[in-house]
């Protein structure tokens, strides 16, 4: 990686910064303050408008460069975390796109607190909201900061702090000034530049194996170095019973977890109706799903330009597949076509990660102020207006993520997202499943639901391989390994779901038919919805 | 379109509006968004706003503040759900999604497991480096789209257009039995 490479890729990067801060001060010179504002910027984002902008919030860094360089070095089973991201959408759409728009204002609280009893529903879903968005919040900034490693040559832990706290400080900017409309055209902005950016290096690996897809498929597991064994699964997830074990277990959780999400749901709050939402989902589910057939053949692609040996060698993780995959389709490293695309590649990188923390951050401080704060504080008049604490709230998780960002530089950042999906599938799917569809659910049913998945999904984390008793955990000196899964999905999703039924069958509180009427009334027709 | 009583729905739906809308976020109609009439007929304290455009409450209120107005409310939408109208949106619902939640669950998680314990079923070559792995993947993406397709058309054209009538046949009741509060 020569100076070249590092200085253009810093020019780029910083255009996007300026763009994207000329969003926010545009969007914020016109601002009102209003909660409709801030949370779900006016509502009246068109449906492909909004189609970009939940691409552009469900696109990170860990598929455009995780995902990738996981198939440059195993092949197929890379494949299989590629159609998990994308099943999950039929859920968001089936289930969950049209009736949250319908039932709900600003967050995915407002759901399913309105049929019961709202004060502790509200802290529950508000609590594990929040602890869904930090964990894929940390995921992000530890990437940031990896990323700076990776593409600029800085390895120095100075450089990668700084790298996160450059990350979290734009962040907090975005959302507390910009709120939600300035998030969304940042996303747009990240999505179309991101697809532009697939499309075109896709074009040129076509155009290098004059189109012939199996010739490039060939060629990669000729330079694997495992032959055909490579286009097949088992090279990562094969081998023993817990580890097939462990994949079920995060395919699970990734098609489970998307609708979980609670910065995924926020942005069908920004468009105007439930058809509009549908519509909004279709669009993200065309735009996402090229994006992961192209990644699928940029995967393949870095292995049969570069080589597998090669990506190990420059990563051990194979996060850097695509930039170099980029350099060896401008030419090589050297050539001035090389060091534009990689370059290209670099900023792009950043600008997705820098784009998903906002989108993520104000989906969080939304769940602090509007659920968490306004059930907890005791006076309701006087307290201060909602959306200054929600300003206030980003400032706090921002602070919060960078911290923990430079506590887990070390962890894998694949798993950390693997593990937001888990936690969102146990905590938040089943407590929003019941509540739509299931006439008798009740409030101790729903409290139950929420922390019956939330606190065996983190538990079992805690218990796991990851965190003690291997060379590759967070503490390998003490051993408090009892759980031999690194995810925790197909114990704790399903404990989600019977601790909502335990609950809702030992409680006393008989479920209250007009409420439900009125939520299944609301959600199928819109009637009464903002 | 129009709403079973003939009632304008002033700018349509919100692709059309925002397409004229979209270069410039900041005009007023985007603005000021009350004056849209999807936000004059606010039922039972769900999405109320305060007129001046400042803040919503945090926390709606809870129903029983209402008073025997809020009783007469819930009446509505239990008449509602009974009316076969609504039976009949809520039956074409479900009787697309559950059948299209259970194939889709299923032929997901069928070959979650096939790619986990056969992998050397995967490994079959069909023609050249493409093997039954790589079409089952792949046909993965393309039940999607299809079924992606499929719902989006099933809803515009069977429920919709029901759906829209009762949304403003609940909402003129709502309104009726709160007094025309809103």
């Amino acid at each position: 990686m020569t100076g070249q490479h590092q200085t253009l890729a810093l020019v780029l990067f910083s255009g996007f910064v300026a763009v994207t801060l000329g969003i926010t001060t545009w969007v914020s010179r016109r601002r009102q303050g209003s909660a409709e504002e801030f949370y779900a910027g006016g509502r009246l984002f068109s449906p492909m408008e909004n189609g970009f902008a939940i691409a552009g919030d469900y696109m990170s860094a860990a598929s455009f460069l995780g995902v990738t360089g996981l198939i440059a070095l195993y092949g197929y089973d890379g494949m299989l975390y590629v159609v998990g991201f994308l099943v999950a959408w039929l859920v968001v759409l089936f289930l969950a796109a049209e009736l949250v728009r319908n039932c709900g204002r600003f967050t995915l609280a407002d759901v399913v607190a309105a049929r019961m009893s709202e004060r502790p529903l509200r802290i529950a879903v508000g609590t594990s909201s929040v602890t869904v968005s930090v964990l894929y919040l940390v995921a992000q900034m530890v990437g940031a900061g990896s990323l700076v490693a990776l593409l600029l040559g800085r390895t120095s832990t100075a450089d990668q702090a700084w790298a996160v706290v450059g990350v979290g400080a734009l962040m907090v900017i975005y959302v507390s000034l910009g709120g939600m409309r300035a998030t969304t055209w940042i996303q747009i902005v990240k999505a179309v530049l991101l697809l532009s950016g697939t499309i075109a290096l896709t074009v040129l690996l076509l155009l290098r194996f004059h189109g012939d897809f199996d010739r490039l498929l060939l060629t990669a597991a000729d330079r694997s170095g495992h032959g055909r064994a490579y286009l097949a699964p088992g090279l990562k997830y094969g081998g023993t019973w817990t580890a097939r074990l462990d994949f079920i277990s995060l395919g699970l959780a990734l098609v489970l977890g998307t609708a979980g999400l609670p910065h995924i749901l926020s942005r069908f709050y920004t468009v105007p109706t439930a058809r509009a939402a549908r519509r909004s989902a279709v669009w993200s589910i065309g735009l996402i799903g090229g994006f992961y057939l192209m990644t699928i053949v940029l995967g393949f692609g870095a292995a049969a330009v570069v080589g597998t040996e090669a990506v190990r060698g420059s990563n051990a993780a194979g996060n850097t597949a695509v930039p170099l995959l980029a350099l060896h389709l401008g030419g090589g490293a050297g050539s001035t076509g090389g060091t534009v695309l990689f370059a290209i590649v670099a900023a792009v990188a950043f600008a997705t990660i820098l784009a998903v923390v906002a989108g993520i951050t104000l989906a969080s401080s939304a769940s602090v102020a509007h659920d968490l704060y306004a059930s907890l504080r005791r006076s309701r008049g006087t307290a201060r207006s909602e959306v200054a604490v929600a300003r206030w709230a980003a400032v706090g998780i921002g602070a919060v993520a960078i911290a923990l960002g430079l506590l887990a530089r070390d962890l894998n950042v694949a798993f950390l997202v693997g593990l937001a999906f888990a936690v969102a599938a146990s905590a938040n799917l089943p407590v929003l499943l019941y509540s739509l569809f299931w006439r008798g659910f009740t409030t101790r049913g729903a409290v139950w639901a929420v922390y019956g998945g939330l606190i065996p999904a983190l538990g079992l984390v805690l218990l796991s391989p990851v965190v003690s008793g291997s060379p590759a955990s967070l503490f390998p000196d003490v051993d408090f390994q009892y759980f031999p899964l690194q995810n925790p999905g197909i114990v704790s999703i399903p404990l989600g779901f019977l601790a909502g039924w335990l609950g809702t069958i030992t409680s006393d509180e008989v479920a209250d038919e007009a409420k439900y009427a009125e939520t299944e009334v609301r959600s199928l027709t819109g009637a009464g919805a903002v | 379109m129009q709403s079973s009583n003939g009632r304008a729905f002033g700018a349509g739906d919100g692709s059309e509006r925002s397409a004229e809308n979209h270069p410039d976020p900041g005009v007023p109609s985007r603005d000021v968004p009350y004056e849209d009439p999807w936000y004059d007929a606010m039922a039972s304290g769900w999405g109320e706003v305060d007129g001046t455009g400042a803040r919503a409450p945090a926390v709606p209120p809870a129903r029983g503040e209402h008073g025997t107005q809020a009783v007469r409310a819930r009446d509505v939408y239990i008449e509602v759900q009974r009316s076969a109208a609504f039976q009949e949106v809520r039956t074409r619902y479900r009787r697309f999604v559950v059948p299209g939640v259970v194939v889709f669950l299923a032929w997901y998680v069928g070959y979650l497991i096939t790619a986990t314990t056969a992998p050397g079923l995967m490994a079959r070559s069909v023609a050249g480096a493409v093997n039954v792995g790589m079409l089952a993947g792949l046909g993965q993406f393309l039940t999607t789209f299809l079924l992606t397709w499929a719902y989006a058309r099933h809803a515009r054209l069977r429920r919709d257009r029901a759906a829209l009538e009762l949304r403003w046949d609940t909402q003129e009741l709502t309104r009726g039995v709160r007094g025309d509060v809103s």
